[in-house]
């Protein structure tokens, strides 16, 4: 325990977000106190709103490096209860799921998780992807109600697959073994997360200061191009500057946050579009109170097992 | 004992809010100590502990549920959990309540009533099951009269609509383990019975009060 504070990069790392955390901060004050009245004020509550979720957000996260391995397991684990929680409040199941249901929430994830924990990679890779998504199917048709079938059997697969399986990626990046990179992994799963939820951040701020021609209007309308590569370039950027944290040289380091950037925007679309299909309205009042852990973490479902793998390819021999 | 309330009542109450996720919304009143008889739709065994859980502890102690006697009494843990943890009151809607007459479907003794009546006392608060019994969760059923007897005999009590929903997909009827959802309870507005107003109309209101509070799927 505490092992993380005589990392003194990943020290480096937090100390440099609480400084992102600090100033934005201090111009969301600043911006409040000088738009008292105008248009902008519901925008600029909304980013005060955000960065004090961020705070929290952080806090949370520096409390399972803290603790180690199994904090950050136990953390991830908790986010994909609570994100897989809102995707089947969100996606329509029937009575006759329940039972496959059960066998999703309460075998299948802690199992992932416990792989990982006990560092069995072989199964760690396979179990979701093959048993879970051959376990599904039948365990649905043994309850044999036959009503949109191969609906419900892939929409759980999918949900599986995003809030279980690729989101358990990133705390599994603690258990590659990179050669001079010991002891060191906390760092790498920090880098991932950085650069990762500040393309999302940096996309929004873009998007906010400069876009104007939408992406796909129908799907997300707050995603513009402007957004998108002011938000990639200057994530890549950042990811680039955080070369010193990872096992990668700068021009490593830029390619892998390229990839992250992309890939987790990608994540971010395919999430809006499932929303969107489903009829965010209704579902809306739901998530509001919840905080929206799935919108939070689509763009990092998508990023993470790319990065492990790339990483494990190139960088484990 | 905290209040009067059982600890494993406190317990349950904290367990059924973590797995139920449950957002409460008091759209038509606020909380308040005046008695009140909560009436809902029901499709879980989640329904009463999570509307219970809602109320703040002040008001939850002196809230008590009505529970089907026959079903309750079944079983020693059921017994225990009614008798000694959530202070239900038991009615039997066995052979007395069946129907004397094809054209009363939902004739509920009058007894019954005097019970229910009794339990109210000068303080307590009732969490009342209209259908009287769990339905899908898709539609819900008809109301039995119980609610309006008790109206008529106790006209200072408030009556307070609730709508409780996706917890018939957290714990479906005839399920043992809960499924973790996010559900959604939400108070109405308060109603009463209007002057000379009709059994069957006044049910159908009530009814209505509780399905207009439904929120997904909702136009």
């Amino acid at each position: 325990m505490f092992q993380a504070l005589h990392d003194a990069k990943l020290v480096w790392l937090f100390g440099g977000v609480l400084f992102l955390l600090l100033v934005s901060t201090v111009i969301g004050k600043i911006l409040k106190s000088r738009h008292r009245a105008d248009a902008s004020r519901t925008t600029i509550e909304n980013l005060n709103a955000r960065i004090r979720a961020w705070w929290k957000m952080c806090a949370i996260f520096a409390a399972a490096i803290l603790i180690g391995r199994v904090g950050s397991l136990i953390l991830f684990g908790i986010i994909s209860f609570l994100a897989m929680r809102e995707y089947i409040t969100l996606v329509p199941t029937r009575r006759s799921d329940h039972r496959t249901l059960f066998w999703s929430f309460f075998v299948i994830m802690p199992l992932q998780y416990y792989l990982i924990g006990i560092q069995w990679y072989g199964l760690f890779a396979i179990m979701i992807p093959v048993a879970a998504c051959i376990f599904i199917p039948p365990s649905m048709a043994v309850a044999g109600d036959t009503e949109h079938f191969l609906e419900r059997a892939s929409k759980l697969q999918f949900g599986i697959m995003v809030c279980v399986y690729s989101l358990s990626y990133a705390p599994a990046l603690l258990l590659l073994k990179i050669p001079g990179f010991e002891g060191h992994d906390a760092r790498l799963l920090l880098y991932l997360v950085i650069v990762d939820q500040m393309s999302d951040v940096l996309q929004y701020v873009w998007g906010k200061l400069i876009g104007k021609s939408k992406i796909a209007w129908r799907v997300s309308p707050n995603k513009t191009w402007e957004g998108f590569v002011g938000g990639v370039l200057s994530a890549t950027a950042l990811g680039t500057a955080l070369w010193w944290a990872t096992p990668f040289t700068p021009l490593q380091s830029a390619g892998m946050s390229l990839i992250i950037c992309i890939v987790g925007f990608s994540g971010g679309l395919v999430m809006s579009a499932i929303k969107r299909d489903i009829g965010i309205k209704d579902f809306g009042v739901v998530i509001e109170g919840h905080g929206g852990i799935l919108d939070r973490i689509d763009s990092l479902c998508f990023a993470a097992p790319i990065f492990f793998h790339l990483v494990r390819y190139y960088f484990v021999p | 004992m905290n209040n009067g309330i059982h600890p494993f009542a406190n317990l349950l109450a904290a367990v059924a809010r973590g797995i139920s996720g449950v957002q409460v919304q008091w759209a038509g009143c606020e909380p308040d100590e005046r008695q009140r008889i909560y009436f809902a739709n029901h499709s879980s065994h989640l329904d009463f502990i999570v509307l219970w859980s809602a109320l703040p502890p002040e008001i939850r102690a002196r809230t008590r549920p009505i529970a089907a006697k026959d079903y309750w009494e079944e079983t020693p843990l059921r017994r225990y959990l009614t008798q000694n943890v959530f202070r239900a009151v038991l009615l039997d809607r066995g052979a007395q309540a069946r129907p004397k007459h094809p054209e009363e479907p939902h004739f509920v003794g009058r007894h019954l009533i005097d019970e229910m009546v009794g339990a109210l006392g000068t303080e307590n608060s009732l969490i009342f099951f209209p259908e009287g019994t769990r339905g899908s969760g898709e539609k819900m059923g008809p109301f039995r009269s119980g609610l309006y007897h008790l109206a008529l005999k106790r006209p200072d009590v408030e009556l307070v609509p609730a709508y409780l929903e996706n917890l018939n997909r957290i714990l479906p009827k005839g399920e043992f383990v809960p499924v973790p959802m996010l559900s959604l309870l939400t108070f109405g507005k308060p109603l009463r019975v209007e002057q000379g107003e009709a059994k069957e109309t006044f049910l159908e209101r009530a009814r209505e009060a509780v399905a207009g509070l439904r929120r997904i799927g909702a136009a």
